[in-house]
């Protein structure tokens, strides 16, 4: 009996042929995803990650909710041009902490991992209101409701919770001052700053809108988008500890 | 026959169905009440709305039907085919494919001339661009599948539906979860997995369908009249198992509440990474292409009126194809922190896909051996044909695009976006527009189509539409990759990414363009099918579609 005639048993029998099926389509995901959970080598170890502040995380979820990553990439491939023109490559461990990932995949605006302190306050929220008022050629669409849109502290407790149930490493501490931390970040001289950066290496709390009298989405963006790659110093990253 | 003595009776599946949906109502409601943002209490009244609906529907359908329920034959001894639910899928795609289309058209329009955002949150590429993918894929494509996957396992197991309620609980479920995604994307509801945009809520739904759709079609094939199961429907029991898996291995998610829309996925990072594009690529491989071939298999010997050309290559093919597909999702993270390893595999893989796509394309347009003269006098199958020849140049494209030199250009560039149109537009929309064609006259018993000219028309005004959207999108793909790895002599980056952006405008002109013409040709298509339902000639009782045993 041939192979093609042995195929028959297949064909007439669904339960057998539905099971050759999930077999078949189970062993390329297995191979390629499983081994990500496990393999040390797959995130690199490096100083300075942390998970988001109340703030960032409130502007990355607006980030997800506009769909941004449908034209700008999180991820600067190690090629000449690209770290040229964004900064050093991406590493795994800088996005270790992203629910889910950002890294999108097309590049209609420049790509954004590494757009943190590069423009001022200013310029991002006249850029977010309208982009074509300060780039002209811009395509980008205008975010000017972020500007009047508040910002709601009570959720965010909520959310961080949920992050840490999942795995990102949020201390009860917190989770607990969360709403209290969002609003401090989002003012300039605030006498809480100090336990925010306490909490978080690397926070800066000011007023990121240029409106002092309230908190709003355009403030939790612009934070977002303003501590985007500056967790890790990528002097002090040894790209060779981790070869073998 | 004498009229039936039984006496009439709910039964279990329909007293149990409007006891959940009844119950369901009284949830949403609840949900309703205790929702925490905006969006979640819209779709909870949605969701209690059409559970009302639900209820009401299975009630008229009890105390309409006759006291037994449909058997597997006619009075007149014929197959009682269930042909009810895929109507109503079929007309469902065509609704949806214009939608799909359009807010293409107007993405395309947006990024050629911003002003069309109006700055307003809903009508923001953003949140646009998720409406038209999903829209196209899921809502037209989706549709298309179930009518066509309902039609073809009927017919080639020669046995009605399996199920009562069953089959349209699929239909109106399915495109239930289109309206809750649709409509959340406009409201910014979204966890931003490229083609899994839908919140939690909306894929506990889409399982609870999907589960119900394998298992009508499983059992459809277990009470087949037939010995063996038909090629087709291997393509489409293997499409409809893996999205499941996929489903339910992308979504996998932490809602902040059960009264909230928002949710967490609950991957991260590099390994969140590699479950989408294992996810996203197979998104392609077997809702776009198994399904789709499933569609090939078919109606392209049906129309054609020639057997399937080989049946070991489609056996070769098939396993291959199942097999390969899987493994090919990290072409679409090349140079990433994904690790080398996987990308190489990746890579590896997708270059070896080509040779059974290649099976899949070599056995369809074969089986027009002895036949290619109809392609002058039947648009239709020239549509088909001319599908199947789209399929092979993009899973030509696909592989050389997966080999990393050629990636580290394409790769963010619009030569991704002219891909997938090739790929969806050419393959996957003029397939679906043959077998819309076929349906329609054989599902309404009408002799013919109401008109082959606006088919013609159709067709060539969609393949202009086409060749002008994909060459626009090489050249401005091609192109931006080049300027952003331009460098001056003295060893600057040339161009800053502005120019590039600003370099992009002709072609974002002439592509929407390229839409525009797609969207007329879905508009006659449209027409079309109106008046054949409408007006079309009767089939005479004898030209039925004739029962032929599968292959």
């Amino acid at each position: 009996m041939s192979i093609m005639a042995k195929h028959a048993i297949l064909e007439k029998n669904s339960i057998l042929l539905l099971i050759g099926i999930l077999l078949v389509i189970s062993v390329g995901g297995l191979v390629e995803i499983a081994p990500l959970f496990y393999l040390k080598s797959t995130i690199e170890k490096v100083e300075g990650m942390r998970p988001y502040t109340p703030l960032e995380l409130a502007g990355r979820d607006i980030y997800v909710r506009e769909g941004c990553y449908t034209c700008h990439s999180q991820q600067v491939r190690p090629l000449r041009d690209e770290v040229e023109r964004y900064g050093h490559y991406s590493l795994a461990a800088e996005s270790m902490y992203d629910h889910p990932f950002q890294w999108g995949s097309k590049r209609t605006g420049p790509d954004l991992s590494r757009v943190g302190g590069k423009y001022s306050d200013e310029w991002h929220v006249a850029h977010l209101k309208n982009p074509r008022a300060v780039v002209p050629q811009s395509i980008m669409p205008g975010y000017a409701f972020l500007a009047n849109t508040e910002l709601e502290p009570k959720g965010i407790a909520g959310r961080m919770q949920a992050l840490q149930t999942i795995g990102v490493p949020y201390t009860d501490d917190q989770i607990k001052n969360a709403a209290k931390d969002l609003k401090v970040q989002a003012t300039t001289d605030d006498p809480g700053a100090a336990d925010l950066q306490g909490r978080y290496a690397k926070s800066t709390a000011r007023d990121y809108d240029g409106n002092p009298s309230r908190v709003t989405e355009m403030d939790a963006l612009v934070a977002y988008l303003q501590m985007l790659g500056t967790l890790v110093d990528l002097k002090l990253y040894n790209d060779k500890a981790n070869l073998r | 026959m004498a009229p039936s003595t039984v006496r009439k009776t709910m039964t279990l599946g329909e007293g149990g169905l409007a006891f959940v949906f009844a119950a369901t109502t009284l949830l949403c409601l609840v949900a309703a009440a205790k929702a925490q943002d905006a969006p979640f209490a819209f779709h909870a009244f949605l969701s209690a709305a059409a559970s009302v609906a639900a209820v009401f529907l299975i009630f008229r359908g009890y105390f309409n039907r006759p006291a037994e329920l449909p058997g597997e034959e006619t009075e007149d001894g014929r197959i009682n085919y269930n042909d009810g639910p895929l109507k109503f899928a079929t007309i469902a795609a065509v609704f949806w494919g214009i939608a799909g289309f359009t807010v293409g058209l107007y993405i395309a329009l947006e990024l050629a001339y911003p002003w069309l955002n109006f700055d307003l949150p809903f009508l923001n590429f953003g949140r646009l661009r998720p409406l038209h993918t999903s829209a196209v894929i899921f809502a037209f494509g989706g549709n298309v599948l179930i009518a066509t996957s309902f039609h073809v396992v009927q017919r080639t197991c020669r046995t009605r539906l399996a199920g009562h309620l069953a089959p349209w609980f699929v239909v109106l479920g399915y495109n239930f979860f289109i309206v809750i995604a649709g409509t959340g994307y406009l409201l910014g509801v979204t966890q931003s997995k490229e083609y899994a945009e839908p919140e939690w809520y909306a894929d506990l739904w889409l399982t609870i369908v999907w589960v119900v759709y394998l298992l009508v079609f499983l059992a459809t094939i277990i009470k087949r009249k037939e010995p063996h199961i038909y090629v087709a429907n291997w393509f489409y029991l293997a499409f409809i198992v893996t999205i499941a898996v996929l489903h339910l291995g992308n979504n996998a998610a932490l809602p902040i509440s059960a009264f909230g829309s928002k949710s967490y996925v609950v991957w991260s990072g590099v390994q969140d990474a590699m479950f989408q594009w294992w996810y996203g690529h197979n998104a392609v491989g077997f809702f776009l292409t198994a399904g789709f071939l499933g569609i090939m298999y078919y109606y392209v010997p049906k129309r054609a009126e020639r057997p399937v050309y080989s049946y070991r290559l489609s056996i070769v093919h098939f396993w291959a194809l199942i097999f390969l597909y899987i493994w090919a999702g990290p072409h679409h993270l090349h140079y990433t922190s994904l690790p080398d390893w996987a990308q190489t595999l990746g890579m590896t893989f997708s270059i070896m896909l080509w040779m059974p796509s290649w099976g899949g394309m070599i056995n369809g347009l074969m089986t027009l051996s002895g036949a290619w003269d109809k392609l002058r006098t039947d648009p239709v199958l020239r549509m088909l044909v001319v599908s199947v020849a789209f399929y092979g140049m993009s899973t030509f494209e696909g592989p050389m695009m997966s080999i990393k030199a050629v990636n580290s250009l394409s790769h963010y560039t619009d030569w991704t976006v002219g891909h997938v149109h090739s790929g969806a537009l050419g393959w996957v929309g003029f397939v679906s527009f043959g077998a819309v064609y076929c349906l329609v006259p054989w599902l309404w018993n009408k002799k013919e189509l109401y008109s082959l000219k606006a088919v013609n028309w159709h067709f060539w005004i969609a393949t202009i539409g086409i060749v002008l959207y994909v060459s626009a999108m090489w050249v401005s793909g091609i192109l931006q990759g080049l300027m952003w790895r331009a460098y001056t002599s003295l060893g600057f980056l040339e161009y800053s990414f502005i120019e590039t952006v600003e370099a992009m405008h002709p072609f974002y002109a002439i592509r929407a363009l390229g839409g525009a013409l797609f969207v007329i040709g879905s508009l006659i298509m449209a027409w079309n099918v109106w008046k054949t339902v409408q007006s079309g000639e009767p089939a005479p009782v004898a030209s039925r579609p004739v029962m032929q045993p599968a292959e």
